[in-house]
């Protein structure tokens, strides 16, 4: 079994996506999904999937494990900016950051993170080196 | 409008306490300032308490502890910024005749370790997206790209705070340090490694501020600005999961910036001394651009000609900064405060910079919140 970390963020289909939104009035993406943009706050923008390939824009890597965080270290922690004009955080494939550079292309993944108490793999999204 | 004058500032040392709590620490800042102030039971008429980690009513129970309740008691979170916004409240209700004497303090007890925020949703924690050094990480990586800054530079900003601050008796370290240690230490979020980042600490501060012509020897406070982010940059203090490419909006330290040069009438070039968020020494960087110190771009040039070490043209944080004495969020923003109010009346000893009279503190952090405060003597 595979539960998402959060539902409503991302699909976990085969290709999965990120779910976002866009304004209908300035075009801005949002994500996650937003009540209302965040930019003119124009209400109820339209739901959409953002692309699954972007570039690489920042990255580095978690050595030590955050508060509340039950998976592996060190992992990767990046921004990859998607062709819909809006940049992104999200986890890395990577955790070395001497192996990575700017503007390299990079996919969206879903990864394990951790096992629940049922056993089942809880999943969140990534991107990883195309 | 009446000016407001800081009558008499107080602190509780910047550190670890065991035994010793929120309200203790309250209780040594409050009891100081006052007395500076030289008033007592019945001269204020409300009081603003910046506290993150403190709990419910957190003023009111050093207020208890003194014997001095009966008027509006407020405590104030925003974030970093939360000691900003006590003090922005403060002197506003003072300019607006409301009240002619008000305290402002704050008093916090981190807990130990990697600070973890409310801020932040269960999934976040759970998919490690609630790292705040990775959220540093990221915009000292951008800095390097942007400012020219390298490891080097970040370095020396640690060297040179813990050297201001060895001349601190309130701060937590007060040992020197040398650029070889900085970068031996273990890297915690590439570019960062642990001697660049601040520790969350515990600590208490405070200032009694009064209407001008009820304290005229005092230092006057010419600005005291709070602002909250407008979106777009994905690295914002606002810490969003997403931001535009085309990010073209001013961050929150330059708006609360622009708004506290306007209302204090003066600009970057009139400053003597500045206290500014260093909760790791890239971000010391950036705010040195956001506040305008340098031209965009320039921080790692301002750094290396000198002009931000004490004896330099513009000093930064000679107190040791965040760096040298940690963070405790809801007293962090008044700490620096205090610090100029002292550098202001020359009696900082081997940390003064001397003959300063306009001095500007800063502080942000996750909201997003900047406040920026301006003092003149």
């Amino acid at each position: 079994m595979r539960v998402l970390v959060r539902d409503g963020l991302f699909t976990d289909g085969d290709p999965p996506a990120l779910l976002g939104t866009r304004c209908a009035a300035c075009g801005s993406v949002h994500f996650p999904r937003a009540d209302a943009c965040t930019y003119c706050a124009t209400e109820d923008p339209e739901p959409i999937e953002l692309s699954r390939r972007g570039t690489l824009w920042a990255w580095t890597a978690v050595t030590a494990p955050p508060p509340g965080y039950r998976g592996e270290v060190p992992f990767g922690v990046g921004v990859v900016e998607l062709p819909e004009g809006v940049r992104v955080i999200t986890r890395l494939t990577e955790s070395d950051p001497s192996a990575l550079a700017e503007g390299q292309p990079m996919e969206l993944r879903i990864v394990p993170l951790h096992q629940d108490e049922d056993g089942s793999d809880v999943v969140t999204y990534a991107f990883a080196p195309a | 409008m009446t000016g407001v004058s800081v009558a008499g500032v107080g602190l509780h040392p910047f550190g670890r306490f065991d035994g010793v709590s929120t309200t203790d620490m309250g209780v040594v800042a409050v009891r100081a300032a006052l007395r500076e102030a030289g008033i007592g039971k019945g001269d204020f008429q409300a009081a603003f308490c910046g506290t993150a980690y403190g709990g419910v009513a957190t003023g009111h129970k050093v207020l208890s502890r003194l014997g001095m309740t009966g008027m509006p008691i407020v405590d104030v979170e925003a974030g970093c910024a939360s000691g900003g916004a006590a003090l922005m409240l403060a002197a506003a209700a003072i300019r607006a005749g409301q009240y002619d004497t008000v305290l402002v303090f704050g008093t916090e007890k981190m807990p130990k370790g990697i600070i973890r925020s409310s801020f932040f949703e269960p999934w976040q924690e759970e998919a490690g997206l609630a790292s705040t050094p990775a959220f540093f990480g990221l915009r000292a990586q951008r800095l390097c790209v942007t400012s020219g800054v390298t490891k080097d530079h970040l370095a020396r900003v640690v060297v040179k705070n813990r050297r201001h601050g060895a001349s601190n008796p309130d701060a937590m370290y007060q040992k020197e340090t040398t650029a070889e240690a900085v970068l031996g230490s273990r890297v915690v979020c590439d570019p960062l490694h642990l001697f660049m980042l601040c520790s969350p600490n515990e600590g208490a501060a405070a200032l009694v501020l009064r209407r001008a012509d009820l304290a005229p020897s005092g230092v006057t406070l010419a600005a005291a600005v709070l602002r909250s982010h407008i979106p777009g940059s994905v690295l914002s203090e606002s810490t969003p999961l997403a931001g535009l490419a085309a990010d073209d909006a001013p961050p929150p330290t330059t708006l609360a910036a622009l708004d506290a040069y306007e209302e204090a009438g003066l600009g970057p070039s009139d400053l003597h001394v500045v206290e500014c968020q260093d909760t790791d020494a890239a971000r010391e960087l950036g705010s040195c651009e956001e506040l305008g110190l340098c031209e965009p771009g320039g921080s790692a040039a301002l750094l290396d000609s000198g002009a931000t070490t004490l004896g330099g043209r513009l000093p930064v944080n000679p107190s040791g900064g965040l760096l040298s004495k940690g963070e405790p969020l809801g007293a962090s923003a008044l700490g620096q405060v205090v610090e100029l109010v002292r550098q202001l009346r020359g009696e900082c000893g081997p940390r003064q910079v001397e003959g300063a009279r306009v001095a500007l503190s800063h502080t942000v952090g996750r909201g997003a919140n900047a406040g920026v405060v301006i003092l003149t003597r």
